[in-house]
């Protein structure tokens, strides 16, 4: 039997509010640069931006410290940032330098900080699904309360790799928390024309405690994952949070050079820029009189600084010699 | 005949081969918006019975292929980028290409995988490989990495009238590539009948999918130097013309095989090791070959050009072939 998760009491307050604003405002700005840079012609390969979804990573990372593990997709750059990777790290490995968080042997879709417990973005749709319950069988063994999150979209809800998850992890009792971020479409698709039914149920079906929240709420989010995590830590089990959401740009930024006409309206899109989870935030602080307007000026003037110079810092570094690339495929083999 | 690039003849392939048979069908991820273009106007023309968006099941969408092939409904399965054909693996490896023995030879297998190869535009180690040697592994698969517009849709429409499971692969950076193409509803090219694109005496070059537009450059330059290149492009892997390798082999007594593949167990190294076999006494000099280096692809564009074959390295191994 499924049990709905029930509200947790505590809620993050304004501090910790303020602190996931900034950690919002800080990938909002990093990627608008990056879609600006891909838009310019100056980033070696594509991007998936994932504006508007900043909540979800936020609110659920606020909860992890840097030895628990974060499975991630395509559209990564926001848990890598969400998950203390630095945006130093995170600009140089989009631009293809040696000092990104891969040495620039990754790219935007494989952006990794294992120091950070960020176990990567992924390139292959589901794939880090499976890294994270192993993670989370990590976890498990060694017995020291670390707790796994697998982020995955509503798209990568179709794999077999999920239900065959949800079922290992609850017969192991995993501590992973399994975190959809439905934001309605999979790549040019309508998720109602590629999922069946609702996602969350299939959760449900393996008896895997689910909520289905608001992704744009990052209280909600906070919430939720507050929950879920303890859940995991406590050795009680996988749980799994299905979090609406949206994403403001396209699939990739490159879309409007093949795309034949829109998959979506001005009018859909409007709607939940309505919603963005941003202005949402700053005005809840606002209403909690924890932000006045000229603290969140002083706030975006700290996270554009910072964006400012991990770019100068990317355009400062060398590209990757061919000698990291020869030492990076095995470690030394064994006597 | 008509100028067309190398993603259009397959769409003109698609259409006439679907109006031919009304029984193929279509199916993978936004093969409605079509990423590279290959399967747009497809949706609109035959409808939502014949041309299907999937969900991101490759698992799934191979499987039904075949037993779709099976059941006799000849079906084109979109996998997108090749990377993606390895979560669908099953369907390809332990159905498609083994079904038809098993069943004593009473199934017919009218399914075309479609997938894109090839690095090259920093998509990362994902999105980057050429996993031909894999599937001619397999023992049961015919494959196809056309190079030129004509071949991909000549082939393309060979492996829709055929009855074999068919993996067709299109080198992605050379999609754009265009060339005359047939009209003619019936231009078919054959399974295992490769191309000879040019004719020569000093030394035979065999390159496989894009590499066959490296090859023509090295072969330009070589002949400033007055080399006479032979060059063939096999065009299919899977079966594999050896008898018109083997021939030039025996007329040039030298051999350099350009393959993006990663060098262990390539198709080069395939076709090294049958030429050895079978053109010994003839060989003046050892094989050539220019592969891409066993590593997974790194993001980095300098770092990716370096490692893929290219013109210059084509020219290099030449040369050394010539200079002994
Ligand atoms: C195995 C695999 N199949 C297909 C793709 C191509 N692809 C990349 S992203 C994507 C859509 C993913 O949708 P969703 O999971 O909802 O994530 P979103 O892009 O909405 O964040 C697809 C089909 C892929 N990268 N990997
Ligand atoms: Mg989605």
């Amino acid at each position: 039997m499924s049990q709905p998760n029930t509200r947790h009491n505590s809620t993050p307050g304004s501090e910790r509010l303020t602190a996931m604003l900034e950690r919002m405002l800080l990938i909002r700005r990093t990627e608008e640069q990056l879609g600006a840079d891909s838009r310019a012609g100056e980033l070696p390969g594509n991007v998936h931006l994932c504006a508007g979804q900043e909540a979800i990573a936020v609110g659920v990372c606020n909860h992890l410290s840097d030895s628990d593990y974060v499975g991630s997709t395509h559209r990564g750059h926001g848990h890598f940032l969400a998950k203390g990777g630095s945006v130093r790290s995170l600009i140089a490995e989009v631009h293809a330098k040696s000092t990104g968080a891969c040495g620039g042997l990754g790219g935007s879709m494989h952006v990794t900080d294992l120091s950070k417990g960020m176990i990567g973005a992924n390139g292959i749709v589901g794939g880090g699904i499976g890294l994270a319950a192993g993670a989370a069988l990590s976890a498990q063994v060694a017995g020291e309360g670390q707790v796994a999150v697998a982020f995955f979209g509503d798209g990568a809800s179709s794999q077999g790799i999920l239900p065959e998850v949800f079922n290992i992890a609850v017969l192991w009792k995993l501590p992973l928390i399994l975190v959809c971020e439905y934001n309605g479409y999979s790549e040019f698709s309508a998720s109602s024309t590629v999922n069946a039914g609702e996602i969350a149920d299939r959760a449900r079906a393996f008896g895997i405690p689910t909520d289905v929240i608001d992704g744009n709420d990052v209280e909600a989010v906070w919430t939720s994952a507050a929950i879920a995590i303890e859940r995991a830590r406590k050795g009680e089990g996988p749980s799994f949070i299905e979090a609406k959401t949206y994403r403001l740009r396209g699939h990739l930024e490159a879309e409007d050079g093949f795309l034949q006409a829109p998959y979506r309206s001005e009018e859909e899109i409007d709607q939940w820029r309505a919603r963005d989870p941003i202005p949402q935030l700053v005005k809840r602080l606002t209403e909690m009189s924890a932000m006045s307007d000229a603290d969140f000026e002083i706030l975006e003037a700290k996270v554009a600084a910072e964006v400012k110079d991990a770019l100068q810092f990317a355009n400062d570094s060398e590209p990757p010699e061919m000698e990291r690339v020869l030492s990076s495929v095995f470690v030394d083999q064994l006597p | 005949m008509a100028k067309m690039r190398l993603t259009q003849a397959i769409n003109a392939a698609y259409f006439e081969e679907m109006e031919r048979n009304e029984r193929i069908v279509l199916f993978g991820e936004d093969v409605e918006v079509s990423m590279f273009g290959d399967t747009r106007g497809l949706h609109a023309k035959f409808g939502s019975n014949r041309i299907r968006n999937t969900p991101i099941s490759e698992s799934a969408m191979t499987g039904m292929a075949v037993g779709a092939a099976m059941a006799g409904t000849p079906a084109i399965c979109h996998l997108m980028f090749s990377n993606f054909a390895l979560t669908g693996f099953d369907g390809i490896a332990n159905q498609a290409a083994k079904l038809r023995l098993m069943t004593g030879g009473q199934a017919r297998l009218p399914v075309t995988f479609v997938a894109a190869i090839g690095a090259g535009t920093s998509t990362g180690a994902q999105h980057s490989d050429t996993p031909y040697p894999m599937f001619m592994n397999l023992g049961g698969i015919n494959i196809a990495v056309p190079a030129t517009p004509a071949d991909a849709k000549g082939l393309m429409k060979s492996a829709l009238r055929g009855f074999n499971p068919t993996i067709f692969l299109l080198p992605r950076v050379r999609g754009a590539t265009s060339g005359e193409v047939s009209e003619d509803p019936d231009f078919l090219v054959p399974y295992g009948k490769a191309s000879v694109m040019q004719e020569g005496s000093d030394i035979t070059i065999v390159a496989i999918g894009s590499c066959v537009h490296h090859a023509i450059r090295a072969a330009k330059a070589l002949a400033e130097d007055g080399i006479s290149v032979e060059l063939i492009d096999p065009r299919t892997l899977v079966p594999l013309d050896t008898d018109t390798i083997v021939a030039s082999v025996r007329k040039t007594g030298r051999l350099v095989v350009v393959d993006e593949a990663r060098d262990r167990c390539s198709a080069a190294s395939h076709i090294a090791a049958v030429v050895g076999d079978e053109a010994f006494s003839s060989l003046k000099a050892s094989i050539k070959r220019v592969t891409s280096p066993n590593i997974p692809m790194p993001y980095a564009p300098a770092l990716e050009r370096a490692l893929l074959p290219d013109p210059d390295k084509i020219v290099a191994a030449a040369r050394l072939t010539l200079a002994s």
